[in-house]
């Protein structure tokens, strides 16, 4: 479990969080929804550790983030895993180096074992005959799977995922969306992701934050977000006109 | 203010560069990468230019003491002290400054905008230390062959250059740039390279660490990184002959 307490972040004197308390469950995937520049990357990336918190706390199953001292913010980390919205694989490695990296870098696995993990990693992320290529080689939906198999490759215990089918046709965007949240299950893992896609906010929303102008407006499931009675978040749901129609009917 | 800005962020980097690395093996595999990618490939660069630079020494030096009571082997001694002193460090560390330095610029840069330096932080891993520090290692490890085969490279130049031209006879070059040979010569050029080396590729990469935006800054962060090292190889290229000459 994850939790914010009264999180605020300034940059240069703005404020762009402001006082979000929220609860992220083990072995959900939650996610934060927003506008464009309503804060949700920089919540996102705070709650990672990537932004300094300007006041708040960061609770990792009670163990307060901003509170650790390097050594132990380092060994947290390494029970981290992220996905982020343009993948971020290292660009001079290739598929099967990207996932072996976290391997080489934190343990002391044999290079047999290292294989096996990797392998494991990639088929997990059903992805075959990629391993030689290079990131570059390979389809945007293909560099999502690569990132989420680096993602989990040291077992993590948290998974965080900035956007991750931004960019990606409704096909392989629901796809991703169904691998994160099966691996969540599978794993048990407490899962954060950020998006502005309502099909992933109503095919994977177990529990869901919505964010705006840096401030938290509502919380629930995607059974409630429909009937949610906040102006804003109507707004954010019904900006389509497909969303609108469905409205209508219902 | 702005300089006093980055002159403490670049202290702070650097301090972060010297940082603890993860893992001893993984270090030794990159600084040997890196050997190959920016010594190794920058050999012919290095060629080119002193071949061209001894040789224009010699003819330059020959066309102005054009005078009877000047023997002709000080032209050689010239080519020499010339490439020894000044050329093969400054010069090849100013082409450098370019070549590598924009390279270590620009791929830095590229992944702190793709967001290839979060996703090494969020594994809490240092990545000033993991990127940097096998680059700079490397450099300044390869600087000083690199010099060496400049300073070799340029005074033959210099001697072909003299003898095809008939300008400076073989045997009188020959004896010029064994004349008054001073060894210290090479290590004071190899002390400023090796400082050029720590400049261009520490300089470079924080530049590129801290761009931020899309493939535009990178190029302005890229640009500035081959300027900032230029302006600082050219001081410390004072500073060093003052301190190590005098």
């Amino acid at each position: 479990m994850i939790e914010a307490v009264n999180v605020f972040k300034s940059f240069e004197g703005k404020e762009v969080l402001k006082g979000i308390s929220a609860v992220f469950e083990k072995g959900k995937t939650n996610l934060i929804i927003g506008q464009s520049g309503s804060g949700k990357t920089v919540l996102l990336k705070s709650l990672v550790g990537l932004h300094d918190l300007t006041s708040g706390d960061i609770l990792y199953d009670g163990r307060s983030f901003p509170a650790l001292d390097h050594k132990k913010r380092k060994a947290l980390r390494q029970e981290i895993g992220m996905l982020f919205q343009g993948s971020a694989l290292f660009d001079s490695m290739t598929v099967e180096e990207n996932v072996r990296f976290p391997l080489d870098m934190f343990t002391k696995m044999t290079e047999e074992e290292k294989r096996e993990r990797t392998n494991f990693c990639l088929d997990r992320v059903k992805l075959e005959n990629a391993n030689k290529k290079l990131p570059s080689e390979v389809s945007g939906g293909m560099q999502k799977r690569v990132a989420i198999a680096r993602a989990i490759a040291l077992n993590p215990k948290y998974l965080f995922c900035d956007e991750p089918n931004s960019g990606l046709d409704p096909r392989t965007a629901i796809v991703i969306d169904e691998l994160i949240h099966e691996i969540t299950h599978e794993f048990g893992m407490t899962t954060i992701v950020n998006t502005h896609d309502m099909n992933s906010v109503l095919g994977i929303g177990e529990k869901i934050i919505f964010i705006y102008q840096g401030e938290k407006h509502w919380e629930g499931s995607k059974d409630e977000i429909i009937h949610a009675e906040n102006e804003q978040l109507e707004d954010f749901i019904f900006a389509s006109k497909l969303f609108r129609k469905i409205k209508e009917k219902s | 203010m702005k300089l006093f800005y980055h002159i403490g962020r670049y202290s702070l980097f650097v301090k972060k560069v010297f940082g603890r690395p993860e893992k001893h093996t993984v270090l030794v595999k990159q600084v040997i990468k890196e050997i190959d990618k920016l010594g190794i490939d920058s050999l012919g660069i290095v060629f080119i230019i002193s071949i061209f630079m001894g040789a224009v020494i010699t003819l330059q030096t020959a066309y102005n003491i054009d005078m009877a009571f000047i023997p002709k082997y000080t032209i050689g001694l010239a080519a020499r002290d010339s490439m020894l002193l000044e050329f093969s460090s400054t010069i090849v560390g100013l082409i450098l400054a370019g070549k590598v330095g924009s390279n270590i610029a620009s791929e830095i840069g590229t992944m702190r905008v793709t967001e290839q330096i979060d996703a090494l932080e969020i594994m809490g891993i240092n990545s000033a230390a993991f990127l940097v520090l096998p680059k700079m290692l490397a450099f300044v490890f390869i600087i000083p062959f690199l010099v060496i085969i400049s300073m070799g490279v340029g005074i033959t130049g210099g001697f072909l250059a003299g003898a095809l031209t008939g300008e400076v006879p073989a045997a009188d070059y020959i004896y010029g740039i064994q004349f008054a040979f001073i060894p210290f010569y090479i290590a004071y050029s190899i002390i400023k390279s090796v400082v050029f080396a720590f400049i261009i590729s520490t300089v470079s990469a924080y530049w590129g660490f801290y761009a931020q935006g899309g493939a535009l800054e990178v190029g302005k962060a890229s640009t500035t990184a081959v300027v900032t090292s230029s302006v600082q190889i050219l001081l410390f290229n004072l500073l060093l002959t003052q301190l190590l000459l005098k």
